[in-house]
């Protein structure tokens, strides 16, 4: 029987009734992995022994009568810059190269104390920088719908790996549209929860007051399952708010009947691939039909938005990633005295665009730099929160491409960082806002690539997306199509 | 006029603790000036009197108990040194 098609509530249903052995649902991820992943490049590291004791574990909990938690047996893919304990967490960056984590992250922890089983470390773009996995220092990750194209980033591993059916579920992260973009790209679900939702402790971090953790999955049930478990407070993240978190699981009934949806035409002007305007346009006809109302809204900053992440979010790297200096852990260059071997350890451990973006935040931080650059970036920064907050006063989410383009062929937009920044120009905004964001399959390219539709909520208003998504998935079948080249 | 330098480049790539080579000072000077260029934009809008916003959600303090509990053991944190002695990370001469 094909385990690759069944969703992760169904695993864990099966595994718990005893239908089907952990064991048996991890070895067929594994020979999935095995079979699809020297094509693909997908995984950076499959965790063959830790995923098989994980699943015998799982097997042991139940017969022992014990009862199991709401992922049992169900194989989770990680994207590579989430801490494994004693399992190499590179982070896509030479500098990491063969580190082993001494703890796990918090939804690492969360995903074992749910009876998840975790396959492996999933490619992603240097330190989350980057919108297709080209930035990887160590391989690219080729489209499950077409091996020319690229996955999108910087989750674009974790995408992949849902896309391809190795795990029904995936974490990833989300700085400026890195779990949304690569989503739409790959033909599957991502959420980028409300800044805060999810503890961040052990996700090494790009940019503190941007970045969150969350799901990747096929169906609007999974995803909520997904994000149950990872959710809540943690006192080892300051940032990870007490908000009580609901079951998300059981908001998802209701419809779209009556929904009040917001459409910014700002999102829809020049740069707006035509094929993806009408595969917007034909799910708008789905929900008008299924009895939502879409109102105009605006969002007048939006034009801003590219040029206020670039400063925030390199900024804050520039200050993250001065820890990586070949003192405590990870790779050290030789040299004879301390300050030269800061120099020669990054500037041989970091790629092209994590130097790229570093030298730029410590330009925009510098003396003489700051009020012009990073202290203006924040001050529009609130103008675009506010644009949110006004549209969001009249209506109950945001509708619009996740992404300007389906995905891209390899190599095409390396040569010019500015034209690579512009893939993220539908998501980037969220992020600046801490609201949440969730990318849903909806339809597809006439060259067969995927196409995704962004719904943007009230913070904390997971749950909200998540059941407009279920109710789109239960009309249309875009989320059901699988990748005709794989097996 | 061009506001990124090569000397500009040097300077940053100092603060940066990155030892850039010529090429790469020769590449990123080309690159950020154009990505500079472009985030000009901002000064487009007025922001008199607009606050800044560090965080998307207020955050505030928190307070608990100073409890005394286990941390990283010294071995762990030190497992993954690139070079350890006598229990401390050991590093290239600081001062000559």
């Amino acid at each position: 029987m094909a385990y690759s098609t069944l969703s992760a509530g169904e695993i864990g249903g099966r595994v718990a009734r005893g239908e089907v052995s952990a064991e048996t649902i991890c070895r067929a991820s594994l020979e999935r992995i095995a079979a699809l992943n020297p094509q693909l490049k997908i995984f950076l590291a499959v965790d063959e022994a830790g995923s098989l004791a994980a699943a015998a574990a799982v097997d042991k909990k139940r017969a022992a009568g014990q009862k199991l938690g709401p992922l049992a047996g169900v194989p989770v893919t990680l994207k590579d810059n989430l801490c494994t304990k004693n399992f190499p967490t590179t982070c896509a960056s030479k500098i990491l190269d063969g580190w082993k984590p001494p703890y796990n992250a918090a939804v690492v922890e969360a995903l074992q104390a749910a009876d998840a089983v975790v396959m492996g470390k999933a490619n992603m773009d240097e330190f989350a920088m980057g919108s297709s996995c080209e930035n990887s220092a160590f391989h690219p990750t080729y489209n499950p719908w077409n091996p020319a194209y690229v996955v999108g980033g910087s989750s674009g591993g974790s995408a992949a790996a849902v896309a391809a059916g190795l795990t029904p579920l995936a974490l990833g992260s989300d700085t400026g549209g890195s779990i949304r973009q690569p989503a739409a790209l790959c033909g599957v679900m991502g959420l980028k929860p409300t800044y805060g939702r999810v503890s961040r402790y052990g996700l090494m971090a790009f940019a503190s007051s941007l970045d969150q953790i969350g799901p990747f999955a096929r169906t609007a049930a999974d995803a909520a399952l997904l994000l149950s478990v990872i959710s809540g407070h943690d006192r080892r993240d300051s940032t990870s708010t007490q908000v009580a978190v609901p079951d998300y699981g059981a908001q998802l009934a209701g419809g779209l009947k009556g929904l009040k949806v917001g459409l910014p035409q700002e999102y829809y002007g020049a740069g707006l691939d035509p094929q993806v305007r009408a595969a917007l346009d034909a799910a708008r006809k789905v929900w008008e039909d299924a009895g939502a109302e879409f109102v105009e809204v605006s969002l007048p900053h939006t034009e801003y938005c590219l040029a206020v992440y670039y400063l925030v979010a390199t900024a804050e790297a520039s200050s993250n990633l001065a820890r990586y200096d070949g003192v405590q852990y990870g790779l050290r260059a030789g040299a004879d005295n301390l300050i030269g071997m800061y120099g020669a350890t990054r500037d041989q451990g970091f790629g092209p665009e994590v130097k790229r973006r570093i030298m730029l935040g410590t330009y925009a931080l510098s003396a003489g730099y700051y009020d012009a650059y990073y202290k203006k970036a924040l001050q529009v920064r609130t103008l675009i929160q506010r644009d949110f907050n006004e549209a969001l006063q009249h209506c109950d989410m945001i509708f619009t491409p996740t992404s300007p383009t389906p995905a891209f062929k390899l190599g095409e937009r390396m040569d010019d960082p500015l034209t690579m920044y512009l893939s993220d120009i539908y998501t980037i905004s969220v992020n600046l806002a801490g609201l949440p964001g969730l990318s849903v399959p909806c339809g597809f390219t006439s060259a067969g690539l995927p196409v995704g539709l962004q719904l943007i909520g009230k913070a904390f208003e997971e749950g909200a997306l998540l059941r407009a998504a279920q109710a789109y998935q239960s009309l249309t079948d875009w989320h059901a199509r699988r990748p005709g080249n794989l097996a | 006029m061009a506001e990124i330098t090569r000397e500009t480049v040097r300077k940053i790539a100092r603060l940066a603790n990155l030892n850039l080579s010529e090429s790469e000072q020769e590449l990123y000077a080309g690159q950020l000036e154009k990505i500079v260029e472009y985030v000009h934009k901002l000064k487009e809008l007025d922001t008199t009197g607009v606050p800044q916003t560090t965080h998307a959600l207020p955050l505030q303090d928190v307070w608990r108990e100073d409890e005394v509990k286990p941390s990283l053991p010294r071995e762990d944190a030190l497992s993954q040194a690139p070079d350890a002695v006598d229990g401390c990370f050991r590093v290239p001469r600081i001062v000559e």
